[in-house]
Order: structure tokens, then C-alpha cells, then sequence
């Protein structure tokens, strides 16, 4: 019986490690054009408005660094959870609970307006996410429930809990009815950092800026290297005197503060008001930008911009050549794909195997 | 001693003719020749030893033979025609059969339901439980058919495995390290087992690196070194020191324990009626162990496998809290209460049974490793602003470790996975000397350790001792404890006997105490026991 087997690789290359995300990269382009061709449309053309279009005017750059900026709050706040075992899939109810939290001041008291309103909405954002985050991670270090089940529903919660406080409670009493709440005014608006050029907010500075924090802590003090060591060995994180159950506290707390705080950026920036949605999956998506960019800050920035062009590109696509949104999602789709791939054959290389091994027996090493 | 590299049939004939014979197997794993043209045969009705050290190829060859690997070269004839084995049930099928070291049983089920999941045929449980019943009373091998596997020792579990594998009807049965779990008693019970199937002319492969009981039982052995034969001899004719010669090619340097200890030192490490509920089923309670480690002296705790020695190891290091913060006094200062960094602070040291993932993360590199234990200890030396980690110190220091301990890798600073098992024992046990402990806590210190580390290892835990420290060997291997301690106790279901100076200590005493004799009972006359 013929069948593949994937050994591993005595030492893996640290060049091809260094470039395999744009090997996934150039692979999910050629098998992009395949879809597309199957699709019946020009692949090249596809690619074209994928890729190239988005990028070719400012304001068009700027609607990049607006959707890039959550991906890569989020993203970045999902290494730290992921590189210590704490699987947090919930980012997208985190980011809820913060626009929530945050949307308090400009919302509820619209009258209270001073220059401190934005700040104490940032901070109010980032204290949402984390207190919604740290319900998950209570309940795993306390009770070891499964962070990723608990995690997940709770985004749920957010979801409808928004969609009825914009309709209940918060609706705008001037906004004939439709569910939303009141404009932000002037104080609660996050500033344009080029008004002329085009809408890109302060939120791609906090992302710009929490990617090198965390990438500093994560790679050069002894923070980063008890969360590494907890993740990848957590009996040898707690020989070195780690304690684990803190470390889901930590992890958590940091990943659902970022998320809260993209949360707050977004409506404080690009909408300007509580809607029933405010995401178009955010959340989820930061999960491929996280892996995309092999938990390392400095790559999730990249990361983070190469799936805004994919959101960028999917509505051009959408638009110039009637391509199915879902023809996007299959995109981002395949992307995950190739890398997790490329990943695993850095590490492992694939062997045909003659014959098969038979049972637990073999395993059983002498 | 026999000449090097020798041919198969220079040295001897078998009984009633070859009933394996392997030529020139072949096995590469990458650039490393795990096995490079093994010549064997193994006669009908013989005892046969696989020596070798940690590496040397034994597993390799044996996976071969048991079609768990394939060969990349060389033939192997079984009862003279040339085979090829591709899997363990084509071998079993030949006529096979293998114990390994590792238990492959399930706890929840009973002996018999374990028996019966192995074979091919689907044959009812009552009889296979009579079955094993005949042959457990034909060989010696007393067992239950119906306790629970869970509840039994690891001698017994044995039994289980070794019936299992006589039910199949084996001509060759290949026995990977048996007596490394074993009390000498239930050793010697296995030795009379073994005896008695050989009369009946099956043929035995028998794999080990404890050379006394290859003497006694063995009629032939094959000497394997980095993938090659060295030597085929009778061991019964060599010393052995000349049996070790042949497996390190070297000779090993012999522990020296220089001076002498201080039995009135003081007492850095105490532990009082230190007790431990069971974590899980399968687990181990402590039971009131209490000890007293002083100063400039080596104190052994000798056992069985799962007796409480690592529940034990996580009491001491603190990677579990006492309830009362006096059950574990380090250097006259209340520890129990303490996590590890806590008792790092106080001047203690611990170097746990398990290296890769418990004493290292194997995919962190050494230096990151050295960091993993000293970061508390070493704040000054390795903690920069902000928390930041010293590389160029760490660096250092493990470079430092990497010389005084002569560890052997390859690259400036390799992932700890990438080490063998010997060279990273040594470097972690070189980080925590490194550190000059005033206690230390070893479990298993030589475990899989290739004889010329081990040596190494022991020297450096008998010098610590001389220089002042107060050290604590948690340890399966009997030799190994009488080589370096001054005093040994022995653990039995979760309780320590009362130590004894090594002078009083006889193999005999402490394996009576490791199968569960009343301390009492251990002063009768040698050789009340035998099968």
C-alpha cells in the first residue's frame, strides 16, 4: 500500500522559515487564477483588481490602512494568547464589548464634551474588551473549561446584546427610528491623521504602535519568554516557576484589551455611531492575520495590510467584474491554507511510504 | 576478550543450529547510519545479549527484526530461508515475539481483556483467561487474569506482557531492557522464567546494558558501538570492565568518591511527615516521608518506577505547595509554602526525571534553557532594563556550562530537541552546578545516559557533596546509588524507610525494601527468596 508520510526534517532552513509566507503568498495567486479562470473570468484581470487596484490612488490607501488597523489591533493581542496556549476565538465579541464600553460617554451623556472624552473612551474601550475577555479566562483557570467553546459563544452574546441596545435603549431619539444610535460629536471623534488626502484614523498608530510594544516584551524580556515557554512546554514553564492559570489571566486580559480597543477605534473612527453591525469579521479574520504573520508582531503588520487588500480587492473585484463576495472569502480561505501548508513543510518534508507500519506497536519505543 | 569486528560464525555454533541469522541490515536515518551492516545469529535454545550503549543501534535492529522498521540493506534468515518482515503481526506470525520496555497496557482494563485485545483471532475471554492462567503457572509468572491493570506493579504488568507475547507461540523472543523496572528479587524470578524457556529450546534475544546479569544469564552476546558490531563473545569469559570497554570503546573513568562525608553536618534539607493526596487515579499518594539531607553528604532514595519518587520530586521542588510551611525546611528557613523560585532563592537546585518538556523545552536553545532555572536566581547577572534578557550573558554562561560538562552538539546554540539524551542531561545538570546549589534534588540523574556522561554526572554530584552541599538522588538504578551515596532509603507506596548508612546496605536489604518487606523483616539472612 502506497501512502504519504511527513517526517520531519532533522533542521529546518531559516531562510525558507523567513519567506514561506510569501510563498503562500505567490502560491494563493496561482490558485486564485485557477478559481478565477474556472469562473469564466480573465485571470489576470482578477489579480489585477485583487491586488494592484486598491493600491493605486491615496484615499484608496487610506481605506487599506483603515480596514488594516483592526486586523492588526486584534491580530497582534492574539499572538501573545496563542503563543501561550490560550486559544481566544472570541476577539469579535471582545471588539463588541469594547465599542460598547467605549461608546458610553458619547452616547448616554452626549452633553459632557471636553477634550478628555476621546481618551476616557479609548480607555473605557480597552476596559470593556478585557473585562469581556477575562470572563473565558476566568472560567479556564478556575474551572478549566474550554476557552475555545466559551470564548466563541460569547461573541454571540455581544452580537445580539449590540444589535438590542441600538434598537432598545441607545436607539438615536432624533434618528427616525432606524437602529442606531446618535452621531458621535465632535470630541468623541477619533481625528483623521491627513483629512485632505483621505479617512485613515489614529487607529493604524495605536496598531503600528501596540505591534512594536508587544513585539519588544515578546522577544526581549523574560515576559515574552514565560508566555513562549508556557505555550510551548507548560510543565518546563512551571519548572522555571510560571505559573500557567496566571498566564491564561494575562494573555487574555492583553488580547481582549487590543481587540476592545480596535473596537472603540473603529466606531469612534470610520463610523462615527453604534450600529447593529460594526464588523465585518474582524474578529475572525485576525486569527489568519495572526497566523499569516507566525505570531510575530512585526509580521502581523504586514500581515494585517496583505488582508485588507483582500477586503479592498474583494469589493473592486465585486464591483468591476461582478465576482461574488464569497469569491473573496474563498480567497482568504485559501491563503490560510497555503500557509499553514508552507509551515508544514519547512518543518516536515513529505516521504512516500512503500508499506505501512502496522498499530501502536511500532510507536512503543524501545 | 574476542577480536574486534569478528565475523558471525568464528566464534561460535549454536546449539541446534541458527534460527536467525542476519547479514550486513542497514538502517540510515539521514546522514546518521543507525545501523551499518550488522552481522548476528541467534541458535536455537540460546540466551543471546544485545549490548550497547544509549544510541548504539540496539532499538534500531530490534525494530528491524520486529518489521517495525524497514532495512535499507542486508538480509535477515529466519530458520535458514531468507525473509522479509514488513510488519510486527507478519513477525509474530514467523514467530517473533517482544516485550518491550514500555508497556503498552490499558489501565482500565483487566489482564486478561488486555491479552485478548492483542490477538488476532477473536477468542472468548474466559478463555484466554485460562490460558494465561497455564502459562503463568507453567513459567513462574504469577498473575491474576482478572485485576485491573491499574492496580498492579510494574513487575506485574510485566508478567502481563511477557504472557501476552508466549501465547502467540514464539521460537524467538525479544526482551528490550526487563529488568530495568524490576526489584533485584523480581529480577532474579524473571532470570528462573527465562531459564525454563530456553530448556524448552526457544531462543531469547535479550537487550541490556547491565552487564553482571548478562553474565549470569546469557550464552552469547553481540557488542554493538555507533551502529556497528564490535564484538561477538561469551560474556561469561569477559569481566565486566572488559564488556564496558567493548560498549564505549573506551574505559570508563570510575567514580572517585574522595574524602570523606560529614555525617554531622548540618541538615540543609528537612523534610517532616510530608504528605500528598493522590492528583488522579493512577497517582501516587505521599504518606508521612519525612528525611534529613546534611551538609557535604549524598542521600539516595532507591524504588520501583511509580512508588511516589515523582510526586515526591514536585513536593520537594515546589512546583506543588505543602499545606504546612514546615514540612520542607531548606537551609533552616520554612519552604514548604514556597513555589520553585521561592526555594531557588533559598539555595536550592532540582533536576527533574524528565528532560525534555520538564527539566527544558526542546524547542527552545540551550541558552534560552539555561534561562528557564536561573532567571530568579540570576536576576542580577541576566535581567537588563525593563525586564530585557542579557543574550551576551546568557551566551556566556552557557558556553561556560557547555565546557565544564563537555557536552557534545553541533551549532553555536542548538534547539535542546536537537541534543542527545546524555549531552542534555549534562548540560542541565551543568546549569544547576553552575550555580553552586547549597541543596540539590536530582531524579534519575544518569537515566538513558550513555556510560562515559554517567560517570561524569556522578563525579560532579559526589564533588558538590565534598564541597559543602547537601545532595538528594531519586533513583531506579541500584548501581548507580551505591556508586555515590552515603546513606540510602528506600521508597514504597508513597513511604521512605529509614536511611541506611551505605556501609549497612547490601542489594539484598534494599531490594527487600523496594518490593515492600517491612523494614523489621530486612535484617534476615540473605537468600531467603528465590522463585
Amino acid at each position: 500500500m502506497m501512502r504519504l508520510e511527513l517526517v520531519k526534517r532533522p533542521q529546518h532552513s531559516v531562510l525558507f522559515s523567513a519567506i514561506s509566507p510569501l510563498i503562500a503568498l505567490v502560491l494563493t495567486m496561482i490558485a486564485g487564477a485557477i478559481m478565477f479562470s474556472i469562473l469564466g473570468k480573465n485571470p489576470l484581470d482578477a489579480l489585477y483588481y485583487y491586488f494592484i487596484d486598491p493600491l493605486r490612488e491615496t484615499w484608496s490607501l487610506h481605506e487599506l490602512a483603515i480596514k488594516a488597523a483592526p486586523l492588526i489591533l486584534i491580530a497582534v493581542g492574539l499572538s501573545v494568547c496563542f503563543l501561550s496556549n490560550n486559544w481566544n476565538i472570541g476577539a469579535e465579541g471582545q471588539f463588541i464589548a469594547g465599542a460598547i464600553a467605549g461608546s458610553i460617554l458619547p452616547v448616554v451623556f452626549p452633553d459632557f464634551q471636553t477634550w478628555l472624552v476621546l481618551p476616557l473612551m479609548l480607555v473605557m474601550g480597552v476596559a470593556g474588551g478585557a473585562a469581556y475577555a477575562a470572563v473565558p479566562a476566568f472560567l479556564k483557570a478556575r474551572f478549566n473549561t474550554n476557552e475555545i467553546l466559551t470564548s466563541l459563544m460569547l461573541v454571540y452574546v455581544a452580537q445580539l446584546f449590540l444589535d438590542w441596545i441600538v434598537r432598545g435603549p441607545w436607539r438615536d431619539p432624533g434618528g427616525m427610528n432606524f437602529p442606531e444610535t446618535r452621531d458621535f460629536h465632535a470630541f468623541a471623534i477619533l481625528p483623521e491623521l491627513m483629512p485632505s488626502a483621505g479617512r485613515a484614523n489614529w487607529g493604524i498608530v495605536f496598531a503600528v504602535l501596540a505591534a512594536l510594544i508587544l513585539w519588544f516584551i515578546l522577544r526581549k524580556t523574560r515576559k515574552g519568554f514565560e508566555i513562549r515557554v508556557l505555550g510551548q512546554s507548560p510543565r518546563a514553564g512551571r519548572f522555571a516557576g510560571f505559573s500557567s492559570s496566571r498566564m491564561v489571566m494575562v494573555a487574555f486580559l492583553i488580547s481582549g484589551g487590543l481587540a476592545g480597543l480596535a473596537g472603540i477605534s473603529e466606531v469612534a473612527g470610520a463610523i462615527g455611531q453604534l450600529q447593529p453591525s460594526i464588523s465585518p469579521g474582524y474578529g475572525f479574520t485576525a486569527i489568519i492575520v495572526a497566523f499569516l504573520g507566525r505570531l510575530n508582531p512585526l509580521g502581523i503588520v504586514a500581515a494585517g495590510f496583505v488582508l485588507a487588500l483582500s477586503y479592498l480587492g474583494g469589493e473592486a473585484a465585486q464591483i468591476s467584474l461582478g465576482l461574488s463576495d464569497k469569491a473573496a472569502r474563498a480567497f482568504q480561505g485559501m491563503l490560510l491554507f497555503f500557509v499553514l501548508g508552507c509551515d508544514t513543510l519547512i518543518h516536515y518534508r513529505i516521504r512516500l511510504a512503500g508499506r505501512a507500519m502496522r498499530g501502536g506497536e511500532v510507536t512503543t519505543n524501545a | 576478550m574476542s577480536e574486534m569486528g569478528a565475523g558471525v560464525d568464528q566464534t561460535h555454533e549454536g546449539k541446534g543450529g541458527e534460527l536467525l541469522e542476519v547479514r550486513g541490515l542497514t538502517k540510515i536515518f539521514g546522514t546518521l547510519r543507525a545501523c551499518d551492516a550488522i552481522d548476528l545469529s541467534i541458535g536455537k535454545g540460546e540466551i543471546h545479549a544485545l549490548l550497547g550503549e544509549n544510541g548504539a543501534g540496539k532499538s534500531t535492529l530490534v525494530k528491524m527484526l520486529f518489521g517495525a522498521l524497514e532495512p535499507a540493506a542486508g538480509e535477515i534468515f529466519w530458520k535458514g530461508k531468507p525473509v522479509s518482515i514488513q510488519s510486527p503481526g507478519e513477525a509474530r506470525r514467523l514467530g517473533i515475539g517482544m516485550v518491550f520496555q514500555h508497556f503498552s497496557l490499558f489501565e482500565a482494563l483487566t489482564a486478561a481483556e488486555n491479552i485478548m485485545l492483542s490477538l488476532d483471532d477473536k477468542t472468548p475471554i474466559l478463555q484466554v483467561a485460562e490460558r494465561a492462567r497455564e502459562l503463568s503457572k507453567a513459567y513462574g509468572l504469577p498473575l491474576d487474569p482478572f485485576a485491573h491493570v491499574g492496580d498492579l506493579s510494574v513487575g506485574e504488568r510485566q508478567r502481563i506482557e511477557i504472557i501476552r507475547c508466549l501465547l502467540q507461540k514464539p521460537d524467538l523472543i525479544i526482551l528490550d531492557e526487563p529488568t530495568s523496572v524490576l526489584t533485584p528479587q523480581e529480577a532474579d524470578r524473571l532470570f528462573v522464567t527465562l531459564e525454563t524457556l530456553r530448556d524448552e529450546g526457544k531462543s531469547i534475544l535479550y537487550i541490556s546494558h547491565r552487564l553482571e546479569e548478562v553474565k549470569r544469564l546469557c550464552d552469547r552476546a553481540t557488542v554493538l558501538r555507533h551502529g556497528k558490531v564490535v564484538s561477538h563473545c561469551d560474556p561469561r569469559q569477559e569481566t565486566s570492565a572488559s564488556l564496558a570497554k567493548m560498549m564505549v570503546g573506551d574505559d570508563v573513568d570510575t567514580v572517585r568518591r574522595t574524602g570523606h562525608a560529614d555525617s554531622e553536618g548540618a541538615a540543609l534539607l528537612e523534610v517532616k511527615a510530608l504528605k500528598r493526596p493522590a492528583a488522579n487515579p493512577f497517582a501516587m499518594p505521599l504518606r508521612g516521608i519525612s528525611l534529613k539531607v546534611r551538609s557535604g553528604t549524598v542521600m539516595g532514595i532507591a524504588g520501583v518506577a511509580g512508588n511516589g519518587q515523582g510526586e515526591l520530586f514536585e513536593a520537594l521542588s515546589g512546583e506543588v505547595l505543602q499545606d504546612k510551611a514546615d514540612a520542607i525546611r531548606i537551609r533552616d528557613t520554612d519552604a514548604g509554602r514556597l513555589g520553585i523560585s521561592g526555594r531557588r532563592l533559598l539555595g536550592a537546585s532540582f533536576v527533574p526525571e524528565e528532560r525534555l518538556g520538564h527539566g527544558a523545552a526542546p524547542q527552545m536553545r540551550l541558552s534560552e534553557n539555561l534561562f528557564l532555572s536561573r532567571h530568579v536566581t540570576d536576576k542580577r547577572a541576566l535581567l537588563g532594563m525593563f525586564g530585557t534578557v542579557r543574550v551576551s550573558a546568557l551566551a556566556k554562561a552557557a558556553s561556560r556550562i557547555v565546557k565544564v560538562m563537555d557536552v557534545r552538539k553541533s551549532g553555536e546554540d542548538p534547539e535542546a530537541s536537537a541534543l542527545s539524551g546524555g549531552n542534555l542531561q549534562k548540560f542541565i545538570i551543568g546549569r544547576e552546578l553552575d550555580r553552586q546549589p547549597a541543596v540539590i534534588v536530582v531524579n534519575q540523574p544518569t537515566w538513558g545516559v550513555d556510560a562515559g556522561a554517567a560517570a561524569r554526572i556522578r563525579q560532579a554530584l559526589i564533588d558538590l557533596a565534598r564541597s559543602g552541599s547537601a545532595v538528594l538522588v531519586i533513583s531506579q538504578d541500584l548501581d548507580e546509588l551505591f556508586e555515590i551515596c552515603d546513606s540510602i532509603a528506600v521508597m514504597h507506596d508513597g513511604r521512605l524507610s529509614a536511611p541506611m548508612p551505605i556501609a549497612e546496605a547490601s542489594f539484598e536489604r534494599i531490594g527487600l525494601l523496594m518490593g515492600g518487606a517491612e523494614p523489621e523483616r530486612t535484617g534476615l539472612p540473605e537468600n531467603t527468596e528465590t522463585a
